[in-house]
């Protein structure tokens, strides 16, 4: 049955767009959630999200399978993090110029060691339909959710429910809201924050997964436009809460979708500042919700950005 | 000496790099140094990728001293590029006595509008300006796409969107004697002229308290949104120029080649310099040094392009690292030398 939706599918476009492109920046900012909750701000995540991209699809074309390559990404990403939380330790280094580097670093060793998987093909992740009630294939399309988006959207949940009322989540937050408190808890801050950005880069690197093995589901060197770094604004935004790092990364997913939802619909005239409405949305969100008088609310107290 | 030691450490860690990859760190060294730094030829090739360089890293450098991390100057090198192409396709037939030093202003002045944006922001808003620039710097781009892809392109640049190609007259030749264009000169006197700033004017001075502590300086009422203001519209300006070189002296149009990543080494070269204008002079070099012999290491040892990156990326680790031995060692200490 063809049905003529007219302009109803942009929005139609728009929502399952959304849903795809939201993925990766729900995992990243979810990990970049943890790890400023903590005190400390990873800006390598861009770097972290390319590599877990290139050795998440790397690994599911050598295996055959797509979950090993999740694995994969995740492995490596909690190992940036692991190089950064512990650099970060150190006295007197600057969480923020450690970023750029694992940034520029994390980009290098993905191309240098990703150009033989240029050319292969990968198994991709599954997905489930939710559109089977309806006939229209645009809704089933639009409808048809990847597992990872749905393990992301749980893990919000939990993150959420841990940081409010687990031991855990009361120990991150002390870390992240006085170091000299934390001291006369008898915790150790620079274990604790190096713990939190390993398990950020994780997640960061499972994002990347999603990028390379489901969608756009292809390796190449451009394959992160600066995601991670927009998923790190993202955080401000959200205000450090993993349930509104939900809404916010579908907000955005929306907004990288519009771009090739207009092109679709044959909208060329300003394609490329389509492209940019991701950027410009981000933006627009920080200077929105910025001020230069008053601390954020909900902001960990040592956290370097927003001091 | 501690940079110094911090870039031999991040070499040492490329170089264990390459070993585990079955090549031989010692051949990737040699190449470098004969097709950066063997020849005549190789000199003028080095020198000329040391331009951009040079005024990319004074982007990252002045804010800096204000305590800053501005990331974004490669948004600036694009407008800026583009502003000079389209300024320079305008002024076509005037002489070029008026229409290049119009194409310049045109590039800087754009340049300093962005990344003053980014310093505006910040303080009026309490915008994190390490995010914001790297934004700004992703719509420049788009920006640019849309510009060179639109209103701004020539019909007649088919495989590669570009605005129209600049007269032979407004193209900037190249120092005499010498196979290296005018923008090594404006670099070098820009690094140098930063340096007085910094190190022998008032303004310089109240900068570095500033950048030193904020509070001290506002105590000493001390400008310091003029200065946030200032020193990143000029950091701006100098990003802006480099675009003008890459338009004017190396490409002759506008196109996406001037996101060739100058801005990203510049910050690199910034850091490796600690901020100081003059040392970003050698850095730059030497930088540049490794990406004009990036195309010869591949071919002849069978590495990636992004070989460079993954150096840069141990280079910058280590000199980050680095910042935790200051003060480390009595060398340093001043007790050391106190007499009596």
């Amino acid at each position: 049955m063809e049905t003529d939706l007219g302009y109803w599918i942009i929005p139609l476009a728009i929502i399952g767009g959304a849903i795809r492109v939201s993925t990766p920046f729900l995992f990243v900012s979810l990990g970049e959630a943890l790890t400023e909750r903590s005190g400390r701000i990873n800006l390598g995540l861009e770097g972290t999200l390319v590599f877990g991209a290139m050795s998440g699809y790397a690994l599911a074309y050598l295996t055959g399978s797509p979950w090993l390559g999740v694995l994969a990404a995740a492995l490596c990403g909690a190992l940036f993090g692991l190089v950064h939380g512990v650099i970060c330790s150190l006295p007197k280094v600057n969480d923020i110029a450690v970023g750029i580097a694992m940034m520029i670093l994390g980009m290098g060793l993905a191309f240098y060691f990703g150009k033989p998987f240029v050319q292969p093909v990968a198994p991709d992740l599954p997905a489930i339909g939710f559109g089977w009630w309806s006939e229209i294939p645009q809704v089933r399309a639009a409808l048809e959710v990847n597992v990872l988006f749905l393990i992301g959207a749980a893990l919000a949940v939990l993150l959420w429910w841990m940081l409010r009322a687990t031991r855990v989540g009361l120990t991150l937050r002390v870390v992240g809201d006085s170091t000299d408190a934390a001291r006369a808890m008898g915790l150790r801050p620079a274990v604790i924050r190096t713990c939190a950005t390993a398990v950020g880069g994780a997640f960061a690197g499972v994002g990347g997964a999603y990028l390379s093995l489901y969608y756009p589901g292809s390796w190449n060197e451009g394959i992160s436009s600066g995601q991670g770094l927009m998923a790190v604004a993202l955080v401000i935004f959200a205000r450090w809460n993993p349930l509104a790092c939900f809404g916010a990364a579908l907000l955005f997913g929306g907004a990288g979708a519009l771009g090739p939802v207009l092109q679709s619909v044959g909208v060329s005239e300003g394609y490329y500042l389509f492209f940019a409405a991701p950027y410009v949305l981000t933006l627009g969100v920080l200077i929105a919700t910025s001020s230069p008088t008053r601390a954020m609310t909900g902001a960990p107290g040592e956290l370097s950005i927003t001091k | 000496m501690l940079p110094i030691g911090a870039l031999l450490a991040g070499f040492a860690v490329f170089s264990l790099f390459l070993l585990l990859q079955g090549k031989s760190p010692a051949d990737f060294f040699a190449l470098v140094f004969r097709a950066g730094f063997g020849t005549a030829f190789s000199w003028e090739n080095t020198l000329s990728r040391a331009a951009p360089l040079l005024l990319a890293a004074l982007c990252v450098a002045l804010p800096a001293r204000l305590g800053l991390v501005v990331i974004g100057g490669e948004g600036a090198i694009v407008l800026g590029g583009v502003g000079a192409g389209f300024a320079g396709v305008l002024l076509s037939g005037a002489p070029a006595g008026v229409a290049l030093p119009v194409m310049l202003l045109a590039a800087m002045l754009i340049g300093a509008l962005w990344i003053g944006a980014v310093g505006a922001l910040r303080h009026y808003r309490g915008v994190n300006e390490t995010i914001a620039s790297l934004l700004l710097a992703y719509i420049a781009i788009a920006l640019m796409n849309h510009l060179v892809e639109g209103p701004l392109r020539d019909p007649a640049s088919l495989n590669k969107p570009s605005t129209a190609p600049l007269g032979e007259a407004l193209r900037v030749g190249t120092i005499p004697g010498w196979d290296v264009h005018w923008g090594l000169a404006f670099g070098v006197v820009a690094c140098v002229l930063a340096w007085i700033l910094i190190d022998k004017t008032t303004w310089g001075f109240a900068a570095r308290i500033a950048g030193g502590n904020v509070r001290a300086a506002q105590v000493q009422s001390l400008p310091v949104g003029k200065l946030i203001l200032g020193f990143t519209a000029l950091g701006g300006a100098f990003a802006g120029m480099a675009g003008f070189f890459e338009v004017a002296a190396v490409h002759g149009s506008a196109n996406a080649s001037l996101a060739g990543g100058y801005g990203y080494t510049g910050i690199l070269i910034a850091f490796l310099a600690r901020h100081n204008p003059l040392a970003i002079i050698p850095l730059a070099i030497l930088l540049a040094g490794f990406e004009a012999s990036s195309g010869l290491v591949q071919r002849r040892m069978d590495l990636p392009d992004a070989t460079v990156l993954v150096l840069q990326g141990f280079v910058f680790m280590a000199i980050l690292m680095s910042e935790t031995l200051y003060g480390r060692f009595k060398v340093f200490a001043p007790e050391r030398w106190r007499t009596g």
